[in-house]
């Protein structure tokens, strides 16, 4: 299989919402290529009548009844948040002033 | 009992002294606790201590107790069988009103709101709950160095490793710190620690044990389960815990065995493993396994064999490519859970004067060590366009090759699977660290019996360089009273072996010479 190039390696941090300083994408660089070297063996393992498996132990996961319960109270909740006010969470603008326009 | 006494006591020794009135949970928790000031400096296996709340507990049980011995033996046998119990849990259990780390920096600050269903469970079943313990960052990693907070020593060595991820759990009951402790295994966290400090440590069958508030790893992986010092004890946390969860939907109703909490014990616990069957797999003994492992390893099981066991080599050809299948869909499943860190709702955040994306970048890139990122984009590469279909779904369909292999072994007629727990014993600090692979070939006798989802159980037998080595045990889907039952027979067949009397040699050194 195929070798990351340094340009894969910084798209794929990007995928991840990593932000990593160019030293840090170097390290990730030469580790990832090694690990991507013992994946490698899998290609040649025949699977081609093999069904995939997701979970190995099968079981029903009946859904619970849809029926409202407790849920935490709003003040518990928020106090995690790092910035929250009147019981909301406070977020950055997801659109520029350009894209709303 | 003196409070040396208390702190080795295990937990069905301490429930019949409660029960006689020759000890009580609070003379207990102030050895325990008193332990842990004089030794966890060193030993560094607590992250969170919850002194007043357990001392609440404490006093509690030693009411229900006394007031059980006043009403008679009726009144006593109906207490829950953890009353009084302590127990310590791995810093990714969500109980509320504490701090949850998953030994992560990103987790920094984060307090719980709510109580994890196994932390409901034990409260219920009247256990105390000491604390929380150290562990690698988000539960990845063998040894606990990649915990962002602190490094844990094994009590066997101060400068080795005490296994991981649950290295916490594992070091704290080893060093007498508590009886019991809960880890979780997505690869090997729970059994080879368990290896690394000479402890009972299990691996339930997937969907035994509720994951509702328990931080994820890998979701189609991850199983949270008992350590302790005998299979007894073992099975009485076990016992608590599991059951099915109308909050984890792959929690299972498959019903409990009732012999959980009636193991066999002395000889006809040794008795019970006449006749049994068990497969060694020969793939198990993989290269760079040290030969005193394997040495330890094969007396175990002649021990097995003269107590009237058959012991049959068997092949499990798919185990050479565990690891890598392993470590695409481990990696894939974390990537997922993982992306939920983004420094908006609840931990560090480094979001600020940017964007919403500068701050998704700053929080993820400073949050995460090492491992986490080296993971993440792993399991994002795996699951990238143009890149899934050769490694993730690929990685799907060798693990159905695994999950095959342990099938036929079971079609054959075997009681369960003997084979190493770990190639070595405990390693020095930092042995690993440079070498990825080399730390992940740590977990490869593991990791297979995750990836079909069954239970295992590790069990010492023995000491290789005075360092314990784990005999591992996998069963088929939901035989753990059968797989402790196995173990509470070896453990009476070896109970007048030289090595079960050998506490951890860096015990005394930890206390500064008070132990």
């Amino acid at each position: 299989m195929s070798k990351l190039t340094r340009a894969e390696v910084e798209k794929v941090a990007a995928l991840a919402r990593l932000g990593l300083t160019e030293a840090e994408l170097s390290k990730l660089e030469g580790e990832l290529n090694l690990i991507l070297k013992q994946w490698a063996r899998l290609a040649q393992v025949d699977t081609s009548h093999v069904a995939a498996t997701a979970q190995t132990i099968v079981q029903p996961m009946p859904l619970r009844d849809d029926t409202p319960g407790p849920s935490l109270p709003v003040d518990e909740v928020t106090r995690n948040a790092p910035t929250h006010v009147g019981g909301l969470i406070r977020v950055q603008a997801i659109l520029s002033e350009e894209a709303d326009g | 009992m003196t409070a040396a006494e208390l702190r080795r006591a295990s937990a069905q020794q301490l429930r019949d002294a409660y029960k006689a009135g020759s000890a009580t949970a609070v003379e207990l928790l102030a050895a325990l606790y008193a332990a842990i000031d004089r030794e966890d400096a060193q030993l560094g296996a607590w992250l969170y201590l919850r002194r007043e709340e357990a001392q609440a507990e404490a006093l509690a049980a030693d009411t229900r107790y006394a007031a059980a011995r006043a009403e008679g033996p009726a009144a006593l046998a109906a207490l829950p069988p953890l009353l009084g119990i302590p127990v310590a849990l791995k810093d990714l259990v969500n109980l509320i009103n504490t701090p949850t780390t998953a030994g992560s920096r990103i987790l920094e600050g984060y307090v719980s709101p709510y109580d994890a269903t196994i932390a409901t469970r034990l409260k219920a079943a009247g256990a105390i709950l000491l604390g929380k313990t150290n562990m690698d960052e988000f539960a990845m990693g063998s040894s606990t160095e990649f915990s962002a907070y602190k490094k844990t020593v094994n009590p066997w060595a101060r400068d080795r490793v005490p296994g991981g991820s649950s290295g916490g759990s594992a070091a704290a009951v080893a060093a007498f710190h508590a009886p019991l402790s809960i880890g979780t295994d997505t690869g090997g966290s729970i059994r080879q620690p368990a290896s690394l400090t000479g402890l009972v440590g299990m691996k339930p069958t997937y969907g035994r044990v509720s994951r509702y508030g328990i931080v994820a790893f890998a979701s189609s992986l991850d199983q949270v389960g008992p350590f302790a010092r005998t299979a007894h004890d073992a099975a009485l946390l076990l016992h608590a815990i599991s059951g099915r969860d109308a909050h984890d939907a792959t929690s299972s109703t498959e019903p409990l065995d009732a012999q959980l909490l009636n193991l066999p014990a002395g000889d006809a616990a040794a008795a019970g493993i006449k006749g049994r069957r068990f497969a060694l797999p020969k793939e198990y003994f993989v290269a760079g396994m040290e030969p005193g492992v394997e040495q330890a390893v094969r007396e175990a099981v002649r021990a097995l064999e003269a107590a009237g066991a058959l012991v049959e080599e068997v092949s499990l050809p798919a185990t050479e490519h565990a690891l890598a299948t392993y470590y695409i869909v481990a990696p894939a499943e974390a990537s997922a859970n993982l992306a939920r860190f983004d420094g908006i709702r609840y931990g560090a955040s480094g979001h600020g004067e940017g964007n919403l994306l500068d701050g998704y970048l700053a929080t993820r890139g400073r949050g995460f060590g090492p491992e986490v990122r080296r993971r993440i984009m792993l399991g994002t590469y795996a699951l990238s366009a143009g890149y899934y279909d050769a490694y993730y779904v690929k990685a799907q369909k060798v693990r159905t090759l695994i999950a095959q292999d342990f099938e036929r072994v079971w079609a054959a007629g075997f009681d369960a699977i003997v084979a190493p727990t770990s190639p070595q014993v405990a390693w020095r600090f930092g042995a690993k660290m440079a070498d990825p692979i080399s730390m992940y070939l740590s977990d490869a006798c593991t990791l297979p019996a995750n990836m079909a989802g069954l239970p295992g159980v590790s069990i010492p037998c023995g000491l290789s360089d005075g360092l314990p080595v784990g005999l591992q045990l996998i069963g088929r889907p939901w035989s753990e009273a059968s797989l402790l039952t196995i173990a509470a027979g070896y453990e009476a067949l070896t109970a007048t072996a030289a090595w079960r009397s050998v506490e951890p040699h860096d015990l005394v050194a930890l206390s500064g010479g008070a132990a």
